[in-house]
């Protein structure tokens, strides 16, 4: 992998990442991180949407009529979820139980589209797919970064293991029920900008 | 950037979308056997889960030809009704029936120590999607042995607490006959249950409307068998 190509897959780990800096992706980014299983199957769904539309998009984008193409997007994009649903009701069932409707509303996650029409529809196939299997990453951290705080202090499990032990709570030690919350992941996410910008400097808006 | 034909715009997508059709219904049908298998593994797991016995989407097949040993079809006068597996019935479909139509299904589970349980599924509205459940009674049909519920969308935290043990436990040993023949069903009570009131448990605070909605489901869905328990108590 060239240099340049490894700057495309790592830069939305963290400058460029979707969801601190762009801010986009967020409602699902709430939704599916009470616990952290769901949040690792959101996060590699969503790897593997945005880099196999951003291929698909980027192979055919020659032959795409620019009057139709945001339509042509979404079909390959709804494919894809449809595809990744399918196979998740198949094999993981309960978590896609928990996932519910946040599987089939990927559809609608700005990241996919932002990336197809600001990346695929006007690179080659292979720097797309690494362009989207990086954006998906940048994606999954921050959603396994807030799933991991808020089911350690939510719920005191990790992946559904006991963390907290059992004296801590015979201690008076109860579970946050604040984390559970929707309201706590906006809050984290926050906090997780905050942290970002304090510490990269460039990603600050000059005054 | 080049010019495109309507023509071409046309022959473009009506390939696209068969192309996709395609795609998605091989995808569908290759993996409808294992999401089929996935939804019965999940249903015998619930039964189970009624009559307090836990088991892994692997070990659920098993447990539930040991434990469950019979199942039969009423209808709502009480009869049994031949030739239907009460196992495949949706009870979505028998609700949107008439009630003089419906097939109600019982499941019988034997336990560990000999005794029976009679297993009832529940189906009813929540706040924002369907809840459903089952009960399972001991064999006088008025006590209640245990219950699951589960639910599709309801608010996490609030409403979702039904499948929680701590709401779910009060159930067990409550009666939902007054007297032993007037039928009342279990309330779910806002602000708590009394102490010792045989017909409630306390609902669950912040989710009103999901209490109420389990509430009219027990009711509901317990009363159709009403002539069954009555003539068959043991």
């Amino acid at each position: 992998m060239s240099g340049k190509n490894f700057k495309m897959l790592s830069n939305p780990f963290n400058l460029q990442n979707p969801v601190t800096v762009q801010i986009l992706g967020i409602c699902s980014a709430l939704a599916v991180t009470v616990k952290l299983k769901p949040a690792i199957v959101m996060g590699l769904s969503v790897i593997v949407v945005t880099a196999f539309s951003n291929l698909v998009i980027s192979w055919m984008r020659n032959s795409i009529p620019p009057r139709i193409r945001i339509i042509v997007q979404l079909v390959v994009v709804a494919t894809m979820v449809i595809l990744v649903d399918q196979v998740l009701r198949a094999f993981v069932y309960d978590v896609s139980k928990q996932l519910s409707v946040y599987v089939g509303l990927i559809i609608t996650n700005c990241i996919i589209m932002g990336r197809l029409e600001a990346f695929a529809m006007g690179n080659k196939p292979w720097p797309s797919f690494i362009d989207g299997i990086g954006n998906g990453i940048g994606y999954a951290v921050i959603l396994i970064v807030v799933a991991t705080v808020r089911e350690l202090f939510g719920s005191g499990t990790l992946l559904g293991f006991k963390i907290v032990p059992q004296a801590v709570y015979d201690a008076g030690y109860i579970n946050n029920g604040m984390m559970i919350m929707p309201t706590m992941a906006l809050i984290l996410v926050g906090v997780i900008i905050w942290i970002q910008r304090s510490y990269f400097k460039q990603l600050n808006e000059k005054e | 950037m080049r010019n495109f034909s309507n023509t071409y715009i046309y022959t473009f997508s009506i390939v696209m979308v068969v192309i996709v059709a395609l795609l998605l219904s091989l995808a569908a049908m290759q993996l409808k056997p294992f999401q089929d298998k996935n939804i019965e593994v999940e249903k015998k797991q619930n039964i189970l889960a009624s009559v307090h016995i836990n088991s892994t989407p692997v070990d659920a097949v098993d447990l539930y030809s040991k434990y469950i040993t019979e199942s039969f079809v009423l209808n709502n006068k009480g009869e049994k009704l031949e030739g239907e597996d009460a196992f495949k019935i949706d009870l979505k479909t028998e609700i949107s029936k008439p009630a003089a139509q419906r097939s109600l299904p019982v499941f019988v589970g034997t336990l560990d120590n000999g005794s029976k349980a009679y297993i009832v599924p529940l189906r009813g509205k929540g706040l924002w999607g369907p809840i459903w459940g089952y009960v399972s009674l001991q064999p006088d049909l008025n006590t209640i042995y245990g219950t699951i519920f589960d639910h599709q969308g309801e608010t996490p935290g609030l409403g979702a607490e039904i499948t929680m043990d701590w709401f779910e436990k009060p159930f067990t040993g409550k009666t939902i006959f007054k007297d032993s023949t007037e039928f009342v069903s279990v309330k779910v009570l806002k602000g708590g249950a009394p102490e010792g009131d045989p017909h409630a448990v306390d609902a669950i605070s912040g989710g009103t409307i999901t209490s109420k909605a389990l509430e009219a489901m027990l009711d509901t869905c317990l009363v159709q068998y009403k002539t069954y328990f009555l003539n068959n108590r043991q």
